[in-house]
């Protein structure tokens, strides 16, 4: 069986995949950035904490009515800011998730203020992780795959066409930030009965930078890439404890390579298909072989040339 | 009125005006469009052919007047309403969906015949299947008759760029629209690719029923096809007619095809 601190790395990657799940629909399919999830997160984590704790809900309630819960104040929200131009929306997601953070600072006789919010049961587990995860990719992997992921996309490759074809842009991009909203909280719940004791530091900006980066290493545009981006952006830590200070630096190197080097991320608008990965390692020694008849060919007309 | 008697009227714009700061882009425009008619717009750079199909696809609202869409009041509507309305539209700058393959541009456009809702989608429910089933085929359909079905899978931005404004036709006309607006559709075309272009809006209008504006600067395209032409200039009508006594005004020869290359 497996230990209890891997099963807390399972329970941590499951979580990062929800939350990442949510930002790469709003940011991979629809091209909106928000930098303010770890505040939906935060909505969700607290939300299913109260339940919980003040009215002794059974944990899927709670869970539920923390995604639930996220997802009506991202529709609020949205209604709101999703018509400003982008950096704007960007901006105003920005100041909402540091908002929330500062409320649930100062509301101490609620949330417990800085001093964090305790007695959670601690009800995740890592099966409830995985089967949560595998979930939100089954409604994700769906919700792309339809008229709702269609249109997230037409407004994501060109806005005006998009309205030209009849999609109500603001209403299919309200949408998406609810969507996201609503993964980031189911998250923010998971988390919160996993850890037991939460502060609302734990949902910072730098939480939300952490999951649009992961977002753009895993690949915009691809359900698949998100869940290897946020499979390695929460083991590679876990792996290198001593480099734990420099994670938002490392982040910070790896998203500058990735976009020099793969601008479309890991798995840029293309899904992880088995297929054509066996293909790819089959076909490795006769490119490889190519390479290097490529460069003998080279080589001897240098050769000649001389 | 005698409008019984006459064909319905399509599009009705009466003294629209678009004003940008100090500039009149158009200036009291009036045009009615009769079911069935291929109408042509023309006139020289800038006169505000473009701003008009802007106007009437709610990309601008009027500064003043009013657009009528069979009967109904489209002056202050959005985008999206007048494509849910029936009105098809192209680019003159080609926006097409250009990650995306052929086929999906399409698809993409259909999005009114999804009429289904996230639970069905969700749970891929029997309606969703069949739905996203009739999407498929209706847009191979539609591949099928602009001749571009061999393409399908080959991504939208590397098709040549005939072909992409044949596309961008294609997905105006999953909309099954009842007016198609086409911005310079031959803009960038050689000689044949024009023959063929003409034949082949000739040919939809026939097969879909369809009423057509259509702005223009190759003046044999326009009276390959149009029944009716407008011309412009700084915003306002200089001339109308069939495309010959357009296109022997003097006003517009003034305007337009003296400064013509
Ligand atoms: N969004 C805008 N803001 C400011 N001015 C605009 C805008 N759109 C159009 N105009 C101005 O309105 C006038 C008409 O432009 P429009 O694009 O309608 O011309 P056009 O007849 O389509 O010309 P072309 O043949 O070059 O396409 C031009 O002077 C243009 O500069
Ligand atoms: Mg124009």
């Amino acid at each position: 069986m497996l230990n209890s601190f891997q099963q807390g790395v399972i329970i941590l990657v499951c979580i990062n995949v929800i939350a990442v799940l949510g930002m790469s629909v709003l940011t991979g399919f629809t091209r909106l950035f928000s930098f303010g999830n770890a505040g939906f997160m935060s909505i969700g984590a607290y939300a299913s904490a109260m339940l919980s704790v003040r009215l002794g809900m059974p944990f899927i309630i709670s869970m539920v009515f923390g995604a639930a819960f996220a997802g009506f104040i991202a529709y609020l929200l949205g209604s709101l800011t999703i018509r400003l131009k982008g950096d704007y929306f960007l901006i105003t997601c920005l100041g909402f998730g540091e908002s929330v953070r500062v409320l649930f600072n100062y509301t101490r006789g609620i949330t417990g203020g800085a001093a964090g919010f305790a007695g959670i049961p601690g009800t995740t587990t890592a099966t409830i992780a995985v089967v949560c995860a595998v979930l939100a990719f089954i409604i994700a992997w769906t919700f792309i795959h339809s008229k709702f992921g269609r249109n997230l996309t037409a407004i994501r490759e060109n806005e005006m066409a998009a309205d030209a074809v009849g999609i109500n842009t603001f209403r299919y991009k309200r949408l998406s930030f609810v969507f996201s909203a609503v993964f980031a909280g189911w998250a923010g719940a998971l988390f919160a009965h996993y850890m037991r004791f939460i502060t609302p530091a734990d949902f910072s900006l730098a939480k939300s930078c952490e999951l649009i980066t992961t977002t753009v290493i895993g690949g915009l545009g691809s359900l698949t890439g998100s869940v290897l981006g946020a499979l390695l952006v929460t083991l590679l830590p876990e792996l290198f404890r001593g480099l734990a200070e420099y994670r938002m630096f490392l982040y910070g190197v790896a998203v500058v390579v990735v976009i020099l080097l793969k601008p479309d991320g890991l798995y840029g608008y293309r899904e992880f298909s088995l297929k054509r990965t066996i293909n790819w390692w089959r076909n490795l020694p006769n490119m490889i072989r190519e390479k290097s008849a490529q460069r003998k060919q080279r080589r001897e007309k240098r050769g000649e040339s001389k | 009125m005698s409008a019984k008697q006459e064909s319905t009227k399509v599009l009705c714009m009466d003294k629209v005006e678009k004003h940008f700061g100090g500039v009149r882009a158009i200036d009291a425009f009036s045009l009615t469009l009769h079911e069935g008619v291929v109408y042509g717009l023309i006139g020289p750079n800038g006169a505000g052919k473009t701003t008009i199909f802007n106007t009437i696809t709610g990309i601008y609202t009027p500064s003043a007047g009013k657009i009528h869409f069979y009967e109904k009041d489209i002056t202050s509507i959005r985008p999206f309403e007048a494509a849910q309305l029936g009105i098809g539209r192209t680019f003159q700058n080609i926006r097409l969906f250009s990650n995306m393959s052929v086929l999906d541009n399409v698809v993409m456009a259909c999005s009114m015949d999804a009429d289904y809702k996230m639970p069905a989608a969700i749970f891929r429910l029997p309606k969703y299947r069949k739905l996203e089933k009739q999407i498929n085929e209706k847009a191979m359909g539609l591949l099928e008759t602009m001749g571009l079905e061999d393409r399908a899978n080959e991504r939208a931005s590397s098709l040549p760029y005939g072909h992409q404004r044949k596309l961008e036709i294609a997905r105006a006309m999953a909309l099954n629209p009842k007016l198609l607006l086409l911005d310079e559709p031959a803009a960038g075309m050689n000689a044949d690719e024009e023959i063929e272009l003409v034949e082949f809006i000739k040919g939809i209008h026939q097969r879909f029923s369809l009423t057509i504006l259509l702005i223009e600067h190759h003046m044999d395209v326009v009276a390959n096809l149009c029944d009716h032409v407008t011309a412009l200039n700084f915003g306002k009508t200089i001339a109308e007619g069939t495309p010959a006594e357009v296109k022997s005004n003097q006003a517009v020869i003034d305007a337009y095809l003296g400064v013509a290359k």
